[in-house]
């Protein structure tokens, strides 16, 4: 039972999040500024997603390879 | 019939857009992953689709496609980074070309129980839930476009007929392409298949968020060749350095192919 519940978690985390938690949460927290901006600034941030999910494979990949991942 | 000819071209093109956009994730999910769990998870959404049309008739329009187009575009932009990710390591030579190494596939590895993955036919969850979240949220633009554009027009027909052609159109490409795209490398085609999840994660994450894109949908044809420029960067920038890094480490040790810097 232990095991199936660990599995399952392992795959949903390895589905949803995958190698590198951080990539994940800079993309939510993108989405969550760019809504904020739109709604509350007034601001149409089309620029802000996709900006930020380069920096954030850029980072990503540098800690992969400098081993600080 | 040819008076009705302007809205059975007008929702043709719009829904081809948007049967274009599920034929890539249909595509991207059958040749890098699998083909079953990809049909599998197509014929799943079509059905939930056909459900939702037939409960909700004309008033699916009500339906929250923007909080919809937020969850399916963040999720698909983090799996299409995660993709690319991995790709440009393999590509740089900082990862093994064939890792099947994951987190979850250990854990299988290890604990030998999926007993609800197999109980429910489904062998790749990956492909299912990927080509069913892509269909579904298309399939239910290619209705609203349908519904909208029919009843404005006050003909429903015309605007079934343009959509169909739309859909066979396109399947039928996707057929033809499947083949050759079968022959692409395998890290080119996940490379590939990082790029499109990126760009189209972008771009509904982004609208579900309440952008308005320049160019409404043809921000698309932008989008994604730029995504592949700062990935193929990132990719010829990380081999210029690991190469400088093994020259700098001499004597020369040979790197083992399976060798990886980072899980």
């Amino acid at each position: 039972m232990l095991r199936a519940l660990k599995s399952f978690g392992a795959f949903w985390y390895d589905f949803v999040i995958g190698d590198d938690w951080q990539v994940a949460a800079i993309a939510v927290a993108a989405l969550a500024l760019t809504a904020l901006l739109v709604h509350v600034a007034g601001v149409n941030a089309w620029w802000l997603l996709p900006l930020a999910a380069f920096a954030a494979l850029g980072w990503s990949l540098r800690r992969a390879t400098s081993g600080k991942s | 019939m040819t008076a009705a000819l302007p809205l059975v071209l007008t929702v043709f093109v719009a829904c081809a857009v948007e049967a274009i956009e599920a034929l890539t994730i249909v595509l991207a999910a059958g040749l890098t992953r699998q083909w079953r769990s990809t049909f599998q998870g197509m014929a799943a959404a079509l059905v939930v689709l056909a459900v939702i049309v037939g409960v909700l008739g004309p008033t699916i329009t009500l339906l929250p496609l923007t909080a919809l187009r937020l969850v399916v575009g963040a999720l698909l932009a983090i799996f299409g980074l995660q993709w690319l990710r991995k790709a440009i390591l393999r590509a740089a030579g900082y990862k093994a070309l064939h890792d099947e190494a994951s987190a979850y596939l250990r854990e299988v590895a290890a604990a030998k129980a999926a007993p609800e993955v197999a109980k429910r036919g489904v062998s790749d969850w990956y492909a299912f839930t990927l080509t069913f979240k892509g269909v579904l949220l298309e399939g239910l633009e290619v209705v609203f476009i349908v519904i909208t554009f029919g009843d404005n027009q006050h003909n429903l027909g015309a605007a079934v007929v343009g959509a169909a052609l739309a859909v066979v159109v396109v399947t039928v490409t996707g057929i033809v392409v499947r083949a050759p795209l079968a022959k692409v490398p395998e890290n080119a085609l996940k490379f590939l298949v990082g790029i499109m999840l990126t760009s189209f994660g972008t771009f509904w994450g982004a609208e579900g968020a309440g952008v308005k894109w320049p160019g409404n949908d043809a921000a698309l044809l932008v989008l994604v060749p730029v995504v592949a420029l700062v990935s193929l960067g990132y990719a010829v920038w990380l081999r210029r350095v690991h190469r400088l890094s093994q020259a700098a480490a001499r004597p020369p040790t040979a790197f083992s192919e399976t060798e990886e810097v980072t899980s």
